[in-house]
């Protein structure tokens, strides 16, 4: 087929795709250096740096920033080290094998809205909440989760939902890994651990790769959870940078520093996915 | 004790092992549902009530108050819309790439996957004011066409995943017997691919269906899906978890259904055929 007819048919999508980055993204750098409130119209000089200078200064930057980096690797350390865990110990023929992997899955499907609700009422309050109940029960003092760990309960609320997610691609790609080779080295004397160590964990690097990607994509995006449950308070302690990105447009109108902040959240998804894709480009076959 | 017996113990400990672990990670879905049928009273009681008679009283009110079945319609159609459409742009462009590969084919695709990583709030501004100045604010289009760009970069992947591993000689021997390109795509990748397809679609509308940040930030009450609605839940600190609950179940229970008829399909699909 001639090229011409091959580039015809991938134009839609990457012309879309260039428009839906270039078109905003440029929108954003304009902003960021001018003066932008939306309480304010009419008054759009230029201030060259002042938007950026204000977003870092701001004393929700700096816990914005590490609240990202730390709810990003904490999920994917939890998801990834359980996950592999779990599904080499689940990985053999049991009873109800189907109903425990539709169990396992569901969290996955919950709304982000939902899944904030739930924990932050049901589980974690810290009067009527299961979590408060079980403490009494043992007689210990009910904690109250969102008030005094804020940042791990939202870590808590995204790792449960993706947990299950981590947990099924990894049982799916153990599925795959060659039996005889693990009897064989039974054969030999291997422990089980020397089997997990050896074998298991080498055939899962491309997975883990896989979900560390997608993984990432999702987490430094997180927001829904915060803005339910802990409204990125107290103080800062769990606000991240989507949410104090948000905070500054949405609530306080200041469309300039918000698009300063804007750029700087791209700036750091950029570092992560330099680092990322370049890893897991390798992983995936093209 | 036997090799046997040894054996049968494994299994057994296996088993449990793995009941529980799901059954804990269940858990809180498992309270939602039995919450939704209780009364206010019951909801809140320490301990917490396991035996009780249900009443279906909290799905009516919810249908009262936030009208359920409006919200559920505007997810219904945000996610299934855009799906459609991205897969009409998406599949012209896999099949080009998987079939007829240049230098750059892998480039594009990196790209693609690359405009994924830009953060949804680093052009939160601009699309919130494009959408303000050609009144698309808390409409229905604009998330659409927000929803399609967001999941084309995934789909294409997806699709030209699957489309790759399609056996080229049937493609040959189709054009051998005097087939146009279209005839090919309509008549062999297509029927070929149904699954790779479904797959594909059914991840959209999981991922647009439990979409929050721009249905949050772009839509107040007419277009505002699910996802918005159950949010407006959380501003009241009343105890009214059973209503709460009875919303959620609502707003969930459409699409972890859908999931589990599906969750093979899904995990091949979100891997990008990397995981089978």
């Amino acid at each position: 087929m001639k090229r011409s007819i091959t580039r015809l048919l991938m134009a839609p999508s990457v012309i879309m795709l260039l428009v839906w980055m270039i078109i905003p993204l440029s929108m954003t750098i304009y902003f960021s250096t001018i003066r932008y409130n939306l309480l304010y119209p009419g008054q759009n000089n230029f201030v060259g740096w002042m938007n950026f200078e204000f977003f870092i200064t701001d004393p929700g930057f700096i816990p914005a920033v590490s609240n990202t980096l730390i709810l990003l690797l904490s999920v994917l350390i939890i998801t990834v080290v359980l996950g592999v865990m779990l599904s080499a110990l689940i990985d053999k023929p049991f009873f109800g094998q189907g109903i425990v992997r539709v169990l396992l899955i569901s969290p996955f499907f919950i709304m982000p809205t939902v899944n904030a609700l739930i924990w932050k009422n049901m589980m974690m309050n810290p009067v009527y909440g299961i979590f408060a109940w079980i403490s009494q029960s043992l007689g210990l003092q009910p904690i109250d989760w969102l008030s005094s760990y804020p940042l791990m309960s939202v870590i808590i609320m995204v790792s449960w939902q993706w947990l299950p997610f981590a947990i099924l691609v990894f049982v799916t790609a153990l599925q795959s890994q060659d039996s005889e080779q693990k009897e064989a080295a039974q054969m030999d004397g291997a422990t089980g651990w020397h089997i997990f160590r050896y074998l298991t964990i080498p055939h899962l690097a491309r997975p883990i790769a896989v979900v560390v990607m997608i993984e990432t994509i999702f987490l430094l995006a997180v927001f829904a959870e915060i803005f339910v449950s802990t409204g990125g308070g107290p103080g800062y302690d769990s606000t991240n940078l989507a949410y104090l990105i948000y905070n500054q447009a949405l609530l306080q109108y200041d469309v300039g520093v918000a698009s300063a902040g804007g750029l700087f959240a791209v700036l750091l998804a950029n570092i992560v996915a330099f680092f990322l894709i370049r890893a897991v480009g390798k992983n995936l076959t093209v | 004790m036997t090799l046997n017996q040894q054996r049968k113990l494994k299994t057994i400990l296996t088993g449990l092992f793995a009941w529980t672990v799901a059954l804990v990670l269940f858990f809180p879905i498992f309270w939602m549902f039995i919450t939704s049928f209780k009364t206010e009273l019951q909801a809140i009681s320490v301990p917490p009530s396991l035996f009780f008679e249900p009443t279906l009283e909290n799905f009516r009110i919810v249908q009262e108050r936030s009208d359920y079945i409006h919200h559920a319609w505007n997810s219904v159609v945000t996610s299934f819309g855009s799906t459609i459409i991205a897969l009409i742009i998406a599949i012209p462009a896999a099949y080009s790439m998987a079939f007829f590969p240049g230098k750059r084919t892998k480039d594009i695709l990196l790209w693609m996957l690359s405009t994924k990583m830009l953060p949804a709030v680093g052009v939160l501004v601009p699309i919130y004011i494009l959408c303000r100045d050609y009144g698309l604010l808390d409409s229905k289009t604009a998330l659409v066409i927000i929803f399609t760009l967001m999941n084309l970069p995934i789909i294409v992947w997806m699709l030209f995943s699957y489309f790759k591993d399609l056996p080229k000689e049937i493609l040959e021997a189709a054009r051998m017997d005097g087939a146009t390109p279209w005839d090919e795509v309509v008549k062999v990748v297509l029927p070929l691919s149904v699954g790779a397809i479904s797959s594909t679609a059914l991840l959209s509308i999981v991922l647009c269906w439990n979409e929050a940040f721009w249905s949050l930030n772009l839509t107040a009450s007419d277009a505002a899906p699910l996802t918005a609605m159950i949010a407006s839940y959380s501003s009241p600190e009343g105890l009214f978890w059973a209503k709460l609950s009875a919303a959620s179940t609502l707003a969930c229970a459409p699409i972890v259904v859908f999931g589990w008829f599906c969750q093979k399909q899904l995990v091949q699909g979100l891997t990008f055929g990397a995981v089978k």
